[in-house]
């Protein structure tokens, strides 16, 4: 039926293209999964120990976190949160604005919608390619980031790398050296693959911090469009059934 | 009859004594002929209607939660997101909504393109059609801004940087609709007023002009044939049937359709790979930080390419207007003796797909970051968009249209 193509066609339009995304690094492209709670539970660690001395995310509620990731109140208070939250607090930090601009000449954004503005690849390479860079005030800079203000705050599980050159010769002749690759220099508590789990996870759980209700969404719709196509065959009867005088 | 059919028909009466509620029914439902030979085009005027109650329906839920302030406004637009219970469902129909209406009302708009449905005796119900579509282009403006967002923010701050480019008044016109020298808290405020009452009381009074205008004339068709020229003994046109029940059963049919499509987007995709909410809007919009590649939302891209394409700021703004302006005069631009495509020449067939192809490679150039090549693909195609308005005298009025039969095909 040409309708359906019709509609067909407008649907791929939008859903192939990608409208002004960020650009991220070739070669790191990661499928998450909102629905695996383990990985979300093991992602709010890593979130909370490692993201949350500096980083805040201050739209997000503790006990709606307990509630989606199956989390007990007692656990939330002993493992998630510290000083004096209480679990119906959003999840906010100490460190003032004012110090963390002295800090690190930047004030570190909130984190509850990273994952909407920056897009899961772009996360991954980030994660991933934190190189040993003298010049840095923090003795690393970043491929997917570049001189980003950022310290390699995970470089004890992954462990620290350097860059790989190599030489780039220009139409005009002139020679540059370009960062080929990463190596890595000393090894960290993780090996690369646990290390990757570990990241995935945490991304996961960005991804989930940035829309707690995805998980409400995907699991009603099916029922809301089953409903839709049911009706649809009522509606569909009924058109037919007044329709048969005019045909 | 039962006693409470009685005493329903008693009071039916009492009230047609006083407010015509049988008649109004009679005349644009029961007894309001339209063409029996309606296709798949004829879907998007009622599921424009719908869009418009789905918008503001989710809209008033909405305001109910929303601060329209700089330092709220990002804050309460995930507060609904998180904490309001069916907050997330409210703000994504919304966001998708808007853009349902943007796609609804371009297919509307293509089908009269098709069938010749601005021509003689309907060029009223184009022109106020039209205005609708420049009052629901305001209307998104100001509503894209309310998030908060570092596209909302930037976006607006490009459009209204535009009106300083006129001459003389420029400078004092943009201070003025910003209500400040940059996009701010006033900015916001004033679009918030915008946005939920004053450019939604223009649309829902152009929207009824607009049907009383269509009821008044009677619907075209794909044939472009009038069927009020074969009426039958009791002035009843041959080839037409009541509105209701017939294109309301239709139209429920249609609406379900839309409703799939639309679900599949508000429970799936409801920002669209960022067409329908853009990636960099959920960052807070920072006066002191401008993004590397500002756009507007995906409906204006054609118009955003057209801007860019002249290399002068004045003149791409004009050229901006002419490019919406120029279809308020189709009516009187198209010489052609046919309505409908159906019986139309060659000329205007490949005009319209050339326009089409035109509008769809802008709407795409109009999303890139700008470069020579690009630049010069946008203002070839702007020059060929241009031509289908210009050219539309000369080549409809010596088009080899085909013979129109008296009465529509149907099926």
């Amino acid at each position: 039926m040409k309708l359906h193509i019709f509609i067909g066609c407008i649907f791929m339009l939008f859903a192939t293209a990608s409208f002004a995304a960020g650009s991220t690094l070739a070669g790191y492209h990661m499928k998450v999964d909102t629905s695996d709670i383990k990985s979300l539970q093991r992602g709010a660690r890593i979130f909370v120990n490692y993201c949350m001395g500096c980083h805040s995310a201050a739209y997000m509620r503790y006990n709606r976190l307990g509630k989606d990731l199956g989390i007990t109140e007692e656990v939330l208070k002993s493992n998630f949160m510290f000083g004096t939250d209480k679990p119906g607090d959003t999840m906010n930090i100490a460190m003032r604005k004012s110090d963390a601009l002295g800090f690190f000449g930047i004030a570190p954004p909130d984190l509850s919608v990273i994952a909407r503005s920056r897009g899961v690849d772009w996360l991954y390479g980030y994660f991933m390619t934190f190189y040993s860079d003298p010049a840095k005030p923090f003795g690393v800079n970043n491929l997917q980031f570049k001189d980003v203000a950022m310290p390699h705050v995970l470089w004890e599980l992954q462990g620290t790398h350097k860059p790989v050159y190599k030489t780039v010769t220009h139409k005009d002749g002139t020679e540059v050296e370009v960062i080929d690759g990463l190596e890595q220099v000393s090894p960290g508590k993780l090996t690369p693959e646990e290390y990757k789990a570990t990241i995935h996870d945490l991304i996961n759980f960005l991804v989930y911090l940035s829309e707690p209700a995805k998980l409400q969404r995907q699991k009603i719709g099916i029922w809301v469009i089953i409903y839709l196509l049911s009706f649809l065959v009522l509606a569909y009867l009924l058109k037919n059934e007044y329709w048969k005088d005019i045909n | 009859m039962s006693k409470v059919m009685k005493a329903l028909n008693r009071l039916l009466e009492w009230v047609d004594a006083r407010f015509p509620l049988t008649k109004l029914w009679n005349e644009h439902l029961a007894k309001y002929y339209a063409p029996k030979n309606f296709n798949f085009w004829y879907f998007f005027g009622s599921l424009a209607l719908f869009v418009l109650v789905i918008q503001i329906i989710t809209g008033i839920w909405l305001t109910m939660d929303y601060k329209p302030s700089a330092e709220h406004a990002f804050a309460t637009v995930e507060y609904i997101m998180r904490d309001v219970e069916w907050g997330w469902w409210m703000r994504y129909v919304h966001s998708t909504g808007s853009s349902a209406f943007f796609i609804v009302v371009y297919l509307h708009m293509f089908r009269a393109l098709l069938y010749g449905s601005y021509k003689q005796p309907r060029e009223l119900l184009w022109l106020t059609g039209m205005f609708i579509y420049l009052a629901l282009m305001a209307e998104a403006f100001f509503g894209y801004l309310l998030p908060w967002g570092q596209m909302s923010y930037w976006a607006a701050q490009v459009i209204t940087s535009l009106f300083g480019a006129i001459p003389a008044v420029g400078d004092d016109l943009e201070l003025w609709i910003r209500g400040d020298f940059v996009v701010s808290d006033v900015t916001l405020n004033r679009y918030f007023s915008f946005h939920v009452i004053a450019v939604p009381l223009v649309l829902l009074g152009l929207v009824f002009v607009h049907i009383i205008a269509l009821h008044e004339v009677g619907s075209n068709n794909p044939d472009g044939i009038e069927i009020k020229k074969n009426k039958d003994a009791n002035g009843i046109p041959l080839d037409g049937i009541p509105f209701h029940p017939y294109y309301t059963v239709k139209d429920i049919y249609g609406i379900t359709i839309f409703l799939i499509l639309f679900s599949i987007v508000v429970f799936y995709y409801p920002d669209m790979n960022g067409f329908f909410l853009e990636h960099a809007n959920f960052v807070p919009a920072d006066p002191l930080n401008t993004p590397e590649h500002i756009v507007p939302a995906w409906y204006f891209t054609p118009y955003y390419a057209i801007l860019r394409a002249i290399p002068d700021k004045l003149g791409g703004l004009i050229a901006m207007g002419f490019a919406v302006m120029f279809f308020f005069f189709l009516p009187w631009l198209d010489r052609s003796p046919v309505k409908s495509i159906r019986y139309r020449g060659w000329n205007y067939r490949i005009a319209l797909i050339v326009f089409v192809i035109s509008f769809l490679v802008l709407g795409y150039l109009g999303m890139q970051v700008t470069t020579p090549v690009k630049t010069i693909l946008a203002r070839v195609f702007t020059i060929i968009y241009f031509m289908f308005f210009l050219l539309m005298p000369l080549y409809t009025s010596t088009d080899n249209d085909k013979p129109v039969p008296d009465r529509v095909r149907y099926p």
